[in-house]
């Protein structure tokens, strides 16, 4: 049998304790699940495996994986191979964190709950947002429950979402609107950014929430001055999904009039692990925090006057409100967002500031380096924070397999995501990307065709 | 042993760094002519300044203030605090699974894939079910997942009638909260006097617009349904369809599957039975399976094997979409997988047996000095009712503290709502005996201490680094960051 390592009683153990309990054997502790749908035969699954044979079986599926330590890695599209600080894995290492739940029981969860609410406060000094909450499971869910949040807030059912927001996060978004019966339109394009002038034509007085992306997914910086305005000219919610390693540079945005900022947190020192988990940013203006789904962290004082920390405004929640409840969300990515505060202190503003510099400097050399081949050019123009897409010639499914021999993860191909770009790619390039690399990746694609 | 602790931002100093970075290596330009000065930050950015020694100690400090499952007992009722094992941890930090994109070609992501696929037999097999997805991040997740997947089976059938749930008194707060995100309406059912679903008026509850019946089975209350069949069969006939919350599997494994119980949709909390840490509150896994049926509403994509290689399948043209962004928790989805291969059938099967010992053995001890309001076999957890206590002067949440002052985790408290002062404990396969014995005594102490001076118990706690928090002026006078100004 497998995991008695992880079992402690002993067969004499149980023994003494069916005896306490005051039955003849195990069997009269599972009587009461009716025979017709009691399993008759033992689970079929492979052999159990002793730890050595555990690791050994699943370091050789890791290592048919390619992965950013083999690999330089060009792809983004909302994961980025961002420097991650050792401190981190030492933090949330710590086995106090990892290994306790939701802190239910204040006085004894100081330390998750006070990380937390230094991690809200991070948050809101980037986004420039009055509050934040303790996060949601990625992105895309962030900003689906923004804009509910915005359905929740001006009690209208139906939000525009610019078409250069991330196609994975309308996924999500369009899910969650189709479900609950709610409206979803889809402001088109113009150069790659959202168009304004369209979008003005759109919105209406039945409008609730307007969701765009700075940067957008093509990694492009917008122009959304003025959008504010006119979104709230009809009193609905502008909610705007941050990179939030563009911050330390961008203009936060409740300077540009958002209500809500959602985004992806990954790049705040969180490992890509295959998409999840990841970390589901959710900050809003403080007129907002009734419709705020999830935990927050939030300040109080014990019996004698300390300074201590409880999860607040609870009446928001399932356990309190259940069917009235802002929304189901229990579970968070907690351990995620603890990390990032790690990450945020370890880098300071300083070093927020300067990765986000490298990654524009160098997303420019390489968008510059790419775009001056003969048969690469810009996708779009205006001004790209660490990605840009480039129109391709050929299919860049067999480019980035070319690529791949010279152990480069390369763009990501847009075709599927938007039929109109065919062969266009996403190439982001971060902090972490060397000249050395950048040049060899421009010389395959010069050699390519 | 009182102490508050300095918050991040009132430590550190001006021109500290916490990093390294190298030099940008590429020929700079000015920052104003790749970006518009008026798209820039204009203030600079306010966050702490401290060296990497001063972070480690402060974060290391926190840590000092906080209980995990690592430091003692935690019988957290329906959280399923078990062990996390270590093992878990290495191999999901390997770098061939931490450090993938999720956009990668196929064939560079080929043992992630077959971890997936392979997953999904397991979990097949646990269940009785016949597809899962990984894509839920978290049990509510999971729920609204498998909500959607229901409400699209319905509409595929033009059947649109249907917009109501059905959940029992005993449910989990996110099963109605989920309810609600669905678009559905939520109607209750109430339990009998056995703690079961009440199965005539159940039956009077279902009809022609029933899309659903949620059930976590064994029951909140630590109670199996054993009128699971006609349960099943009465919503089956009325058109709607089951569906079972996996809060609670961690009692079952190997004995009983959900398939087998007419249920057509689970998700699994993974984080919860198949021992993955809890994280604080997460990361965690909801995968869902169904069963043949309600295969084609999944979301986008499927893991799917063709000769030899493991692809992405998009190809689901009546799929629900995505929940996720990506493919869920996939590094929660490791532990749980290298868990489930450690274990293999025998030593899930045995969990399940120690779970359900562990538990109704612990009940046999409280019930000595406790109030067991359905004193019968139980499952992975019981509920025991401290309304005498609080006759007395010191209800289930001054329980709660005093429990803390022994260095014990408290069981879930004020829950389920239909019993009165309610705790909630499950005390998990991985406790031995004598932490059984331990806390039983501990437990009998807290009552004999109530006896005596109720009024002192509850004030407690007394040996935590702070005091009884003040949740009220919390939620009244909401601080929810720290601002420079207000230090």
């Amino acid at each position: 049998m497998g995991g008695k390592h992880y079992l402690p009683l002993t067969d004499q153990d149980r023994n003494e304790m069916l005896a306490a309990i005051g039955v003849k054997s195990v069997e009269d502790l599972f009587s009461d699940i009716p025979k017709e749908v009691r399993l008759q035969r033992e689970l079929e699954l492979p052999p159990a495996l002793a730890e050595s044979e555990a690791i050994k079986h699943l370091s050789s599926l890791a290592s048919k994986n390619k992965h950013f330590h083999n690999c330089v890695s060009f792809m983004g599209a909302g994961v980025y191979d961002h420097f991650i600080p050792s401190v981190i894995k030492h933090i949330t290492g710590r086995s106090e964190f990892y290994t306790c739940y939701t802190p239910y029981q204040p006085e004894i969860s100081q330390g998750v709950l006070q990380a937390i609410f230094e991690y809200q406060t991070m948050i809101c000094q980037l986004t420039g947002m009055d509050v934040a909450n303790a996060s949601m499971y990625d992105g895309g869910t962030a900003v689906a429950e923004g804009a509910v949040m915005g359905c929740g807030a001006t009690r209208r059912s139906k939000a525009l979402v610019s078409r250069s927001v991330s196609p994975f996060y309308r996924a999500v978004l369009k899910n969650y609107f189709h479900s609950r019966g709610l409206e979803l339109e889809e402001i088109p394009l113009r150069d790659g950014c959202t168009d304004t002038g369209e979008l003005e034509k759109m919105l209406g007085d039945d409008v609730a929430s307007v969701i765009l992306q700075q940067p957008n997914f093509f990694g492009l910086v917008e122009e959304i001055g003025g959008v504010a305005d006119m979104v709230h000219n009809h009193k609905a919610v502008l909610v705007i999904s941050a990179d939030p390693l563009s911050l330390p540079l961008l203009q936060p945005p409740a300077e540009y009039g958002a209500d809500i900022v959602v985004g992806e947190g990954q790049g705040l020192g969180v490992p890509a692990s295959f998409g999840g988990p990841l970390l589901g940013i959710m900050a809003s203006r403080s007129k907002f925090v009734r419709q705020l789904p999830g935990r927050i962290a939030g300040e109080t004082v014990d019996s004698e006057g300390n300074r201590g920390y409880v999860l607040t405004l609870q009446t928001r929640e399932q356990h309190i409100r259940r069917e009235k409840a802002a929304s189901n969300i229990c579970s968070n990515e907690a351990l995620v967002a603890l990390g990032a505060a790690v990450y945020m202190a370890a880098m300071g503003p300083q070093g927020m500031r300067e990765v986000a510099e490298q990654c524009l400097q160098k997303a420019a050399y390489t968008r510059e380096s790419i775009t001056a081949l003969k048969g690469f050019e810009n996708a779009f123009p205006g001004p790209a924070f660490k990605e840009f897409a480039v129109t391709v010639p050929g299919d860049p499914a067999e480019l980035n397999r070319k690529l791949l021999e010279k152990d480069i993860l390369g763009g990501v191909d847009l075709a599927p995501f938007y039929p109109e770009l065919n062969n266009v790619m996403l190439f982001a390039v971060t902090e972490k990307r060397t000249r050395e690399e950048i040049d060899t990746l421009v010389r395959e694609l010069e050699g390519w065709k | 042993m009182r102490k508050s602790k300095a918050l991040i931002f009132e430590m550190g100093r001006s021109g500290r760094q916490g990093y390294s970075l190298p030099s940008c290596d590429v020929p700079e330009k000015p920052v104003d002519e790749l970006l518009p000065k008026k798209m820039q930050r204009s203030e600079p950015l306010e966050l702490p300044e401290l060296s990497e020694v001063e972070i480690i100690r402060h974060f290391t400090e926190l840590s000092t203030r906080n209980f995990g499952v690592d430091t003692g007992f935690y019988p957290l009722g329906s959280c399923t605090m078990k062990y996390n094992p270590k093992t878990n941890e290495e191999v999901a930090a390997l770098p061939g699974f931490a450090f993938m994109h999720p956009c990668q070609p196929p064939e560079t992501t080929q043992g992630a894939l077959e971890l997936l696929y392979n997953m999904e037999e397991g979990l097949k097999e646990l269940t009785a079910m016949d597809r899962f997805t990984m894509q839920p991040a978290a049990g509510a997740h999971g729920e609204l997942t498998g909500l959607m997947v229901i409400q699209a089976y319905h509409r595929s059938r033009g059947d649109h009638k249907r917009n109501k749930v059905l959940i029992p008194l005993s449910a989990h707060g996110t099963n109605p909260a989920t309810v609600s995100m669905a678009g559905y309406e939520v109607v209750q059912v109430p339990c009998d006097d056995r703690g079961l679903v009440d199965l005539e008026a159940l039956k009077e509850a279902v009809d022609d617009t029933t899309a659903a019946l949620m059930l976590t089975n064994p029951s909140t209350l630590g109670l199996f349904e054993e009128e699971i069949m006609p349960m099943a069969k009465a919503v089956h006939e009325a058109g709607g369809l089951l569906y079972y919350d996996g809060a609670n599997l961690n009692a079952i494994m190997g004995y009983a599957r959900p398939g087998d119980m007419g249920f057509d949709v689970v998700h699994l909390n993974i984080h919860k039975t198949l021992a993955t840490p809890h994280g604080g509150g997460g990361p965690g896994g909801g995968p869902v399976g169904v069963k043949e049926r309600l295969t084609p509403y999944l979301p986008v994509p499927l893991v799917d094997k063709k000769g030899d290689e493991y692809f992405f399948n998009y190809d689901l043209p009546d799929s629900i979409g995505k929940v996720h962004s990506f493919y869920g928790n996939f590094g929660v989805a490791v532990k749980a997988y290298t868990y489930m291969r450690m274990m293999g059938a025998g030593g899930l099967k045995q969990a399940s047996t120690d779970a359900v010992i562990n538990a109704n053995y612990l009940m046999s001890l409280l019930k000595k000095t406790y109030h067991v309001p359905y004193d019968r076999i139980c499952k992975h957890e019981f509920v025991v009712s401290a309304r005498p206590e609080k006759k007395k002067g010191a209800g289930a949440g001054d329980i709660a503290k005093a429990l803390l002052d022994r260095n014990f985790h408290p069981p879930t408290v004020y829950f389920p709502l239909i019993v009165e002062e309610a705790l909630m404990i499950e005390p998990t396969d991985t406790e031995a005996k004598e932490t059984l014995d331990a806390f039983a005594a501990v437990m009998e102490q807290i009552s004999r201490d109530i006896d005596q001076d109720a009024e002192k118990v509850a004030h407690g706690p007394y040996n935590t680094v702070v005091g009884r928090l003040d949740e009220v002026r919390a939620a009244r006078s909401p601080v929810m960051r720290w601002e420079k100004d207000k230090g």
